[in-house]
């Protein structure tokens, strides 16, 4: 037998939870059973959720997708002939051309669910390290420039200017600097930086490596949240892979750079994906946050410059090294340069990862390319920017998801979660979600946070309750005045977001007369 | 004096040079670059609400009070936290910044308990006074929302309570315990709402918190309160003055209710303190006032006799009159006296001149003797000078810490929190100590070296280290050349180059790998501020006097002498034995350390005293102590001083003090040495004296009286109505005039006054014309006795070894809660800490004896046996025991022995031979027969009289020098019978002695 077919069944979590484990496992039983050769690759997910477990079969340089696929489906595939791309009800033909795919601009994720995570030379293949031998021929002024051209900015959520960063520490002088990579995804509905460092790990390595050199860093640390066990495994056996073929270590390939990657684990704080706190963690103390200044970029880990940025920032590094800055650069919109990995979640019909050039507008998204709801029912409205982010009522879907339209709305991008709610979803008990969930997360540290969240708890309730409600309604306003103008941090200082975007567009669900609006809010 | 508190700037003083200029509300103000806008705030006088921070903590930024709004600058930044900028515009009362502060406080006080006019902090709070501050006028949650008011209080501290239910959370006393005490013992547990300040365990009694004060001084509100002002109230007035325990020197705010002392409130003008204090200063004041004080003067014709209260005039002259006759019958030089640490320099002063100008006789000794008289003397040979080198701010800037036989974290609290900041910012330490202390490893505290020598091998391992660094070539060339004496280091260099001082010799001694002490000695060697601190694991030795040269060759050899972050520094036991040895306390020295024998010196003090002085040195303690064994010393005056209990072999102690006529004590409390006493003149606590202590950074620091004499006297006063009655009329109108006589003898206080101190708070001695505000750090250009002298310190093993009979080693220390003989501290709660004296002994040695942990055993020495309680531990090695002598039942000085510094006869207390044995096994030792002292000194001299290549010379140089003439003389005389067991260096030094001190005679 001289042909070995490829078949692809991502290990990636969202996968596994939808049988993907048993998936493979039955392709591998039923390919012995039927004494064909078959090779069964472990890939990431490409990110369409809704139809996973998507298998994959390699055919004449392309790859044919069939789901979502049952285990139970199995024995019918083979008896299709998937493994030449066979009809069967699942067949999605061949995926690439899949619409859903095609649409977006893949460039941060272009290997995610494509390559196989544990082989450097899957990842080579395509077009791995090119990114880090450039770099190594670069000094470190020339990387940080082309990160600053680039227009890349921090897509953890504050929307930083990377090069800025950069550039800071590396004009801060001191013997030892660190790269620290936030991968302590806490925000409700989002999973890029999951489901990269499942399916495409090498690239974070990759882009952190090249921030090392850019910066005068040698060690780097990834702070995982301890949610994510999957991406904790994924991760380490990368930074094994990449210590063992040089990519890391003491000679990374062999250029007499040094540099080291470890994985840290996080212990179930939402805070500590603020960086300080997050700094303070990776410190071994308890996950509050600082004081700035200092800023981090000059003392940051132990004291120390560091660069902190989100795992999709230092994971667009090396496509931007590779492609050139203006190639980055000529996409997106305004000051919002390149693209945005958007994750489509909630209530949505086809929801997952959506990359695209920064600036699509919120209806593009959740309709285009998430088919609305999945309960088929009207959309009331998205949160957009993770549970912090504001609620944009349906009316205003066409605003555009870059960071300067959406700070005009009175919102924010954040890591780019969009989270869609249908006409059932009562806003006065999403507005108090907002605030419990300060209230369970808060550090503790200020009091604005620490006992404003609880408090407003107690206030939206007696507003539903309809206990003095217009006195209420004031006390709840100035509460939220206090959070935003008094937080440490954007925890205490953000809440206020989805609680009074709430109250703004859906008064009705909190017991208010429509006319209530006293002009006071957020977006005016 | 009104209640004083002390300005508070918010955030801790830049230490920038540089200054940048901003305009807060209107106000141009320059500060230094670094300067929070905080500060400088209030520097400007526009002091901005705050309740997270303190000028004592860095700031931290959580309370949001003290926002503000600055020109260019988005949002309202917290001014705590903001650094100036140069040309910064700042607002601190704007429509904005208010309203966010007044939400803030109707949060806070959503959460606190209304009981404001009930509560002990009650004009005393920070929290209330910034609700006023701020303008809250209500509090829209209400308060049934949910809160902390049910928190319990935890009341296991003996001083202070914790009451949860009034906790803002606003980390200032996790912060003090992290940032200025260094234990950690404090953390917020939970997070969100449901965080809560935790000491970990199950209280605060039962966690690792050291009770030092520093958070109950952080808590801005009545959550962490002394128990003392829920019971008394809140303060009235203060007086500044300073602590009487350790050699450390605290400053403490005295605050008064009445005359009811409320609280000790460490100052941070403090210039040892700097704010910070620790469980004893802070809380273990109680026996100032304890029931067991004797407050009146008391008689009594023989010991065995009731004691009769007398007054203050019937006491004086029942002792003058027995003084005389005892001089008249056994002779002038029959009769001497003690000066204590414990008493200030005032004190001390006028009792050494009471002996010597009406007792007329060198015959005074200070307690200093059993502690730090090495010191004074090893000092003096290579320096000049009998003091450490260094002010503790010091250590700051130390890179190296060498830390030998010294364990500050309990002996010297708040010295070790700054030693401890240091640590935990990167400086390395190297720690020689047989027993594991606490600095060898605790919280972010981790020594680089622990070289764990056998008890009595500190020379041996000091010699090592040097040998290393002149091996290595990591000694400082150009600091020798240029400021040390180059015969006396070539000598040195050919004494320490030889193999016996090589790691590999040593090592087998001392128990230490080579390699270890090897890569210690490159540490020190190599490090730009290497700094040596040393406590009584150095001087309570048979070498003591040359382990003190020894650190100071390797101080000089490295070139760690003369600038700020190095030096070598003593940690001084008791607040005044700095004080006591610079008042002229020893029967050889006047004050300022000059020698009797110095004609032009006793002329200045026999013109200001009109009288004459003798030009012999008197007794030293143990002498006096023989010599009343043997019959001819009968008198004595002990100031507060209890040598029947610190004093080394206590069973010969109390047979001198019986064998005495007169023996007066001068106490708060009757100690053990008042068993044999026919005179108690009651003294007066630290809180009722009016003088000086001098640290142990040789700073003088002021004691005020915070109470009448509860004795009704000062104590200076009754030594001088005793010298008075005695016929040498002495006079002070007050304390000041006291120390301007002081000054006016003492050229290294020539500019003192207490007028100056009152001014500037504390001057560090040197103070005269040239130096007007004292002297931080010594030796700066050249050294005080012009260059630096290197002195051969070769290591002669002490007598005291360990045999079948006697195999384990006793060494001896301080516990944290508990202060020496524990007459003030197991007077107060603290004996809550420390009940009683244990015996350390590791766990091999306790097995192999069927020791069980927590049961008695019987502790015996050649000379002596006591009961203690066993610890099993391996803090200690095998082979050693360890124990405190804070508890007089225990005994421990019991079983030490006779053994003393060569050279000045401090006790050898650290190294005892012993054996151990369950107390339910019968078992008894004999006391073995103690060779005659005098004649072990003397080999003891001549073995470690360093190589100078004039034998002989140099040891009857030495004993002209600290032998009394008697003391000479019975050695010359045991010599002369025995000729066959000494040296002819001996011999022949003997002979040069009785040459140099015999007539002249007439030459050819």
């Amino acid at each position: 037998m001289s042909h070995v077919a490829t078949v692809y069944v991502p290990s990636d979590a969202a996968a596994l939870s939808v049988g993907a484990e048993e998936v493979a496992r039955r392709v591998a039983q039923e390919a012995t059973a039927r004494g064909l050769a078959v090779s069964v690759v472990r890939n990431g997910s490409r990110g369409a959720l809704w139809l996973e477990p998507l298998v994959e079969v390699a055919v004449d340089r392309t790859r044919v997708g069939y789901g979502p696929v049952d285990p139970e489906d199995v024995t019918s595939l083979f008896d299709a002939g998937f493994l030449n791309g066979g009809e069967h009800p699942s067949r999605l033909g061949e995926v690439e051309l899949h619409p859903w795919f095609a649409a977006q601009q893949r460039l941060t994720f272009a290997r995610v669910g494509i390559v196989d995570p544990t082989s450097l030379a899957d990842y080579e293949a395509h077009g791995g390290l090119v990114a880090l031998r450039r770099a190594l021929t670069m000094t470190p002024e020339e990387i940080v420039d082309e990160v600053t051209l680039s227009g890349l900015r921090g897509r953890g959520g504050a929307g930083f200017p990377a090069g800025i960063k950069w550039q800071t520490v590396l004009s801060t002088d001191s013997a030892t600097k660190y790269v620290c990579c936030n991968a302590d995804e806490g925000d409700s509905g989002t999973f890029a930086d999951r489901m990269l460092m499942e399916g495409d790990p090498l690239t974070l390595i990759e882009g952190m490596v090249i921030a090392g050199l850019a910066v005068g860093a040698s060690e780097g640390l990834i702070y995982i949240r301890s949610e994510y066990p999957h991406a904790v495994r994924s991760m380490r056996a990368a930074v094994a892979l990449a210590t063992e073929s040089g990519v890391l270590g003491s000679d990374v390939l062999g250029s007499g750079r040094a540099f080291e990657v470890v994985v840290r684990v996080g212990a179930g704080s939402y805070v500590c994906g603020e960086e300080t706190a997050m700094l303070e963690s990776l410190e071994g103390k308890r996950g509050v946050v600082r004081s700035k200044p200092p800023l981090p970029a000059l003392a940051g880990l132990f004291g120390r410059p560091t660069v902190v940025n989100n795992v999709l920032t230092l994971a667009s590094v090396p496509w931007i090294v590779s492609h050139g800055a203006s190639a980055y650069q000529a996409l997106g919109t305004g000051r919002s340069r390149g693209t945005q990995v958007y994750q489509l979640a909630g209530n949505v019909a086809r929801g997952g990862i959506v990359e695209l050039a920064m600036g699509v507008t919120l209806s593009e998204l959740v309709e285009g390319f998430g088919g609305a709801t999945r309960s088929g029912r009207p959309m009331k409205c998205a949160q957009v920017g993770g549970p912090l982010g504001s609620y944009v009522p349906a009316s205003a879907f066409n605003v555009r998801l870059d960071y300067e339209s959406l700070l005009e709305t009175g919102g924010m991008l954040g890591h780019g979660g969009v989270v869609l709610f249908d006409d059932r979803v009562d806003m006065a008990r999403q507005a108090r979600f907002a605030m419990a969930f300060c209230a369970e997360e808060s550090c503790g540290k200020c009091t604005p946070c620490r006992i404003g969240s609880v408090r407003g708890v107690e206030v939206i309730d007696r507003i539903v309750a309809g206990e003095r409600r217009d006195e209420q309604v004031a006390l709840l306003r100035d509460l939220c005045d206090v959070m935003t103008n008094g937080s440490l941090c954007a925890m205490g200082g953000l809440t206020p977001l989805p609680v009074l975007s709430a109250l703004e567009h859906f008064p009705a669900d909190f017991g208010l007369d429509t006319a209530e609006g006293d002009g006071r809010g957020i977006g005016a | 004096m009104a209640l004083v508190r002390e300005t508070d700037l918010g955030t801790p003083a830049s230490p920038s040079t540089e200054l940048v200029n901003v305009v807060v509300d209107g106000m141009a103000v320059s500060v230094a670059r670094g300067t929070s806008v905080m500060r400088a705030a209030n520097e400007a006088g526009a002091a901005v609400p705050r309740l997270c921070a303190t000028d004592s903590l860095e700031p931290f930024g959580s309370c949001r009070l003290c926002v503000v709004e600055i020109e260019g600058v988005k949002g309202t930044p917290a001014s705590c936290t903001t650094p100036c900028q140069d040309n910064m515009v700042i607002h601190t009362q704007t429509p904005m910044v208010e309203t966010i502060r007044r939400g803030v406080m109707e949060l806070y006080i959503s959460d606190h308990p209304l009981d404001c006019l009930t509560c002990p902090a009650n004009g005393d709070c920070e929290l209330q006074d910034m609700a006023g501050v701020v303008g809250l006028r209500d509090v829209r949650y209400g308060y049934a929302g949910e809160n902390h008011l049910a928190a319990k209080t935890d009341h296991s501290n003996p001083y202070f309570d914790f009451d949860a239910s009034k906790c803002i959370v606003c980390s200032r006393c996790v912060r003090a315990c992290d940032e200025i005490q260094g234990t950690l013992a404090l953390t917020v547990e939970g997070r969100g709402f449901a965080s809560k300040i935790s000491a970990g365990g199950l209280n605060f009694l039962g966690s690792e918190c050291v009770s030092c004060g520093a958070c109950v001084q952080a808590c801005p509100t009545s959550t962490l309160q002394e128990k003392r002002v829920v019971e008394i109230g809140l303060p009235t007035r203060s007086v500044l003055t300073t602590c009487a325990y350790c050699g450390v020197g605290c400053t403490f705010r005295a605050e008064l209710r009445g005359d009811q002392l409320v609280r000790m409130v460490p100052a941070k003008s403090g210039g040892a303190n700097e704010g910070h204090s620790c469980v004893k200063g802070r809380f273990a004041f109680g026996y100032a006032t304890h029931r067991d004080r004797v407050t009146t003067p008391m008689v009594r014709d023989a010991i065995t006799d009731e004691w009769r209260v007398v007054s203050w005039d019937e006491a004086i002259t029942f002792a003058a009159t027995r003084l005389h006759e005892i001089q008249d019958r056994y002779g002038r030089d029959s009769i001497g006296g003690i000066t204590s640490s414990r008493c200030t320099n005032e004190e001390v002063f006028v009792v050494q001149k009471m002996i010597r100008a009406a007792f007329a006789n060198n015959n005074v000794d200070t307690c200093a003797r059993v502690c730090h008289s090495p010191t004074g003397y090893g000092l003096g040979q290579a320096f000049g000078t009998s003091a450490g080198t260094q002010d503790f701010k010091s250590v700051e800037q130390a890179d190296v810490i060498l830390l030998i036989g010294a364990n500050p974290t309990d002996a010297h609290p708040v010295f070790a929190s700054r030693m401890k900041r240091r640590l935990r910012a990167g400086a390395k330490l190297i720690v020689v100590d047989p027993r594991r202390i606490d600095l060898v490893r605790s919280a972010h505290v981790a020594a680089s070296f622990h070289l764990q020598l056998s008890p009595g091998t500190n020379v041996g391992i000091v010699n090592a280290l040097a040998h290393v660094i002149v091996d290595e070539r990591l000694y400082d060339e150009a600091f020798i050349a240029q400021r040390c004496d180059d015969e006396s280091f070539q000598r040195w260099l050919s004494f320490i180059a030889r193999p016996e001082n090589s790691p590999e010799v040593v090592a087998a001694i001392a128990g230490v790998p080579a390699e270890e002490i090897r890569q210690a000695a490159r540490l020190f060697g190599s490090a730009v501020n290497g700094a040596i601190y040393y406590g009584l694991g150095v001087t309570e030795h048979s070498q003591g006097s040359t382990m003190v040269m020894g650190m100071a060759n390797l101080a000089m050899l490295t070139g760690n002498i003369g600038r700020v972050g190095v030096g070598v520094n003593p940690l001084r036991g008791q607040n005044n034995v700095q004080g006591s040895c610079d008042m002229g306390s020893f029967p050889h020295e006047f004050s300022g350390y000059r020698h009797v024998g110095d004609d032009v010196v006793r002329a200045s003090f026999e013109a200001a005293w009109a009288t004459t002085l003798d030009a012999e040195p008197g007794l030293r303690i143990p002498n006096m102590l023989n010599e009343a064994v043997e019959g001819r010393f009968k008198a004595i005056y002990i100031q507060g001083e209890d040598i029947a209990q610190s004093d080394p072999n206590v069973r010969h102690v109390t047979r001198a003090l019986s064998s005495m006529e007169l023996v007066i004590v001068q106490d708060l409390f009757l100690n053990e040495t008042a068993a044999y006493a026919h005179v108690f003149f009651p003294g007066t606590s630290f809180l009722e004296k009016d003088g000086t202590f001098t640290n142990a950074e040789r700073r003088i620091n002021r004691v005020r009286p915070v109470m009448a004499p509860r004795n009704g006297k000062q104590e200076w006063q009754i030594a001088c109505e005793l010298a008075t009655a005695l016929g040498y009329p002495m006079h002070y109108d007050d304390a000041a005039a006291i120390m301007d006589e002081i000054a006016r003898l003492t050229p290294t206080f020539r500019g003192v006054s207490f007028d100056l101190l009152d001014r500037v708070g504390s001057v560090q001695w040197p103070c005269d014309d040239s130096h007007p505000l004292g002297t931080p750090t010594m030796h700066v250009d050249q050294f005080m006795r012009g260059l630096g002298r290197f002195t051969p310190t070769p290591y002669v093993a002490t007598n005291e070894r360990t045999t079948r009979t006697f195999p384990l080693l006793l060494t001896t220390g301080r516990i944290l809660s508990q202060y020496n003989v524990g007459a003030q501290t197991r007077r107060t709660e603290n004996s809550l800490w420390h009940p009683e004296d244990v015996l350390e002994i590791h766990e091999a040695d306790a097995t192999m004896r069927g020791v069980v942990n927590g049961e008695m055993v019987h502790v015996a020495s050649r000379i002596g046996q006591t009961l203690l309680r066993a610890e099993v531990t391996n803090r200690v090695p095998p082979g050693v025991v360890y124990t405190t002598f804070h508890h007089p039942i225990s005994g421990v000085n019991v079983v030490t022995t006779d053994l003393s510094d060569w050279a000045t006869n401090c006790p050898e207390y650290k190294v005892t031979a012993v054996e151990v044995r369950p107390a339910s096994e019968h078992y008894h030792i004999e006391p073995e027969d103690v060779a005659p002292a005098l004649i072990q000194m003397a080999r003891q001299i001549e073995e470690n009289i360093p190589d100078l290549g004039e034998g002989s010379r140099a040891i009857a140089t030495h004993l002209r020098r600290f032998w009394t003439v008697q003391m000479l003389a019975e050695l010359s005389a045991y010599v002369l019978a025995h000729e066959e067991e000494f040296s002819t260096t001996l011999r022949d030094a003997l002979n040069q002695v009785h040459e140099a001190t015999a007539p002249a005679t007439p030459s050819g």
